[in-house]
């Protein structure tokens, strides 16, 4: 081992692939910062410019693109309430309040110094225990999948609805509703395209995404723009305040990071999970763990809020490689990209890239430590300047937020068909959100309906169509058992609410 | 009786998941998959029960927390035209082409939400499309088109 981190270090610390994890972290946050373009868009851009390059030189170019994204949907998480990349949803939980309330300088920090604690330490384990922790990926069978699915959504939905979980579960309804449009993905039949060739293919996940958050969150100001009870969302530059950390502030965060890190890693690594599902389940998770005075904060702008998502995602970063190096599986919808470049390169990864191809492999991790120190030297100085977007009137903000928001979906399919649908979406998403309908969970549901119907498929068919799937194994035993410990723990506190 | 909007909410989510389920049943499988454990249309027949049994309990069960929204405050007529211009943009985008469609809309979403500083309106509409323009098509080769500026022959 020791021989390939030697190998690892003097292929990533070379002059060239220096630059390309600078240049690829500074693109990766640039792009990821803007609504509707997330790292999976960032790294599709970079393929055509890596063929050129050697494997190695491009992977790392790559895996500092998706970094830089993943920081970079975090900043318009926190200051625009736009998550560009499902993974960064959670962040604008505690993220944007904060940057509500005059701290968005604070909160960046929070962000940068927690991505880079996460994917450190991540990359960490991944040095260490790459090998062994395939064989526990490859211990999760479809049933373990979708139960952990529901499990998912379950917690987001007990989680981030605050006192709604009927509301919520709804929402998840919805964005599995919304997540079944289109072809089947087995047998090609459509489903609920009404003859539309524009729905043949489904819904988007950008325009979903654009609609849910950017759109409505800029339709929702408007909207209440005259409601005296609704915080002013304009903030002044005087108003972004310092990036520097009190001794508690700090202290929290080093208490959150650990746990969100592990946690982060471990889903990170399980193929098809990746950094949406750890960043919410480190959301939920940390509010169990904190103090009831500090829970009372979440969703208010909490430290550890705030942090738990943010740390989690940059590990789940990290953990994805896993799979994607040692077992050839994309842990996530990023590494499925990287892997199209890597086949591209004419490498299979797997088990064997060890041995036939050891400085792709060691360099690849090497990278990840020095592409997490770039991004936090790069990203803290600029924090100040990043947060100046704050400053912009509404009403120069709104109109482009709805323009990014529409060029993210034109880019992507050139048709006006889909912006119609991100419009009607929108419309929808203002009123539900008035009503306290979480988003949220829609998103997650949304993300995870073509994984959740896929891994039923496969669990109805080995089980010969019994539901029996759902206890055969312990760990599904276990998975079932924490949903149904939520459910009832909802259940139990809105009837002692109302009594 | 007077009824919350949250539960009306629900009450068009319970409507939508009968569509959804009906619509789900319709769904046309290959003959040998009809008897299968599992088929194209097994897991929207699923979340068809799942809307309809969480709408239903929204709508009996008592509220526990109702939302409170003060709807006489609500700036309808700012959001109502802000969505006009979006549909208008959505309109105009392929056929006038997207700089001059998407200057247009900027223009007017900033005198809609009360902007007057006309030298910024100016450079955050035409100015700032065209640059975003160049970088799109110019520098990341990413097609845009735009039949006014392919007349003008700005563009190829």
């Amino acid at each position: 081992m020791i021989e390939g981190i030697l190998i690892g270090l003097e292929t990533a610390l070379s002059l060239k692939n220096l630059m390309m994890v600078m240049i690829g972290c500074f693109a990766g946050t640039i792009i990821g910062m803007l609504p509707g373009l997330g790292p999976m868009t960032a790294i599709a851009l970079m393929i055509p410019i890596t063929y050129g390059f050697e494997p190695s030189t491009g992977l790392i170019l790559m895996a500092g693109v998706y970094y830089g994204a993943v920081f970079g949907g975090s900043t318009s998480s926190i200051l625009i309430n736009a998550p560009g990349i499902p993974g960064t949803v959670a962040t604008s939980f505690d993220g944007y309040p904060m940057a509500q309330q005059g701290k968005a300088g604070k909160a960046l920090a929070i962000a940068a110094y927690s991505s880079f604690a996460g994917g450190t330490i991540a990359a960490i384990f991944l040095l260490i225990a790459a090998p062994s922790l395939s064989k526990v990926s490859l211990a999760f069978r479809s049933p373990d999948y979708f139960g952990l699915m529901i499990l998912g959504l379950t917690a987001v939905s007990a989680f981030s609805a605050k006192g709604h979980f009927l509301k919520a579960m709804m929402m998840v309804v919805l964005g599995l509703m919304l997540a079944s449009v289109g072809q089947d993905t087995l047998s090609d039949i459509p489903r609920f395209t009404f003859q539309n060739m524009n729905l043949s293919d489904g819904i988007s996940f950008v325009l979903v995404v654009m609609a849910t958050f950017a759109m409505s969150e800029a339709l929702t100001i408007i909207f209440k723009a005259n409601d005296p009870t609704r915080v002013a969302k304009q903030i002044s530059l005087s108003q972004l305040g310092s990036i520097k950390l009190d001794k508690i502030e700090t202290k929290k965060m080093i208490t959150t990071i650990p746990r969100s890190s592990v946690l982060g890693f471990i889903i990170g690594v399980l193929p098809g999970a990746g950094s949406t599902i750890a960043s919410f389940l480190a959301y939920g998770m940390e509010r169990n763990f904190v103090s009831d005075e500090e829970k009372q904060k979440f969703g208010k702008g909490s430290v550890n809020g705030l942090a738990a998502p943010e740390t989690a995602n940059n590990a789940a970063c990290s953990g994805s490689f896993v799979p994607l190096l040692t077992l050839g599986i994309p842990g996530s919808g990023t590494t499925a990209v990287m892997l199209g470049a890597l086949l591209g390169f004419g490498i299979q990864p797997g088990p064997r890239l060890y041995q036939t191809n050891p400085e792709i492999f060691w360099s690849v991790i090497m990278s990840m430590y020095i592409g997490m120190v770039i991004l936090l030297i790069l990203n803290l100085p600029l924090i100040p300047y990043i947060a100046r977007v704050l400053a912009t009137p509404r009403t120069f903000l709104i109109p482009l937020i709805l323009f990014f928001s529409v060029t993210g979906i034109y880019l992507m399919s050139f048709n006006n068909f889909d912006i119609y649908l991100m419009i009607g979406i929108a419309v929808f998403a203002t009123i539900l959100r008035l009503y306290d309908f979480p988003m949220p969970p829609l998103i997650l549901a949304f993300v995870l309906g073509g994984l959740m119907e896929e891994n039923l498929r496969r669990s109805l068919l080995i089980s010969d169509g019994s539901w029996s799937f759902l206890w055969d194994r312990p760990l599904t035993m276990i998975i079932m058992f924490i949903i149904f410990t939520i459910v009832g723990w909802q259940i139990y506190k809105s009837f002692s609410q109302k009594n | 009786m007077k009824i919350s909007p949250s539960k009306i909410i629900s009450l068009l989510f319970f409507i939508f998941s009968g569509f959804y389920l009906y619509t789900a049943h319709q769904i046309q499988v290959f003959t040998f998959d009809e008897n299968a454990a599992f088929n194209a249309k097994t897991f929207p027949i699923y979340l068809g029960y799942a809307g309809l049994l969480f709408s239903a309990l929204y709508i009996i069960l008592p509220e526990t927390k109702p939302s409170n929204v003060n709807l006489k405050v609500l700036d309808y007529k700012k959001t109502i035209t802000l969505v006009i211009l979006m549909i208008l943009y959505g309109l105009t985008i392929l056929r006038v082409g997207y700089f001059l469609s998407t200057s247009i809309f900027l223009v007017l979403s900033y005198i809609v939400l009360g902007e007057k500083k006309w030298t910024w309106i100016f450079i955050l509409s035409f100015p700032f499309v065209a640059i975003f323009m160049y970088l799109l098509h110019g520098l990341l080769n990413i097609y845009l088109r735009d039949p006014f500026l392919q007349y003008i022959g700005i563009m190829g």
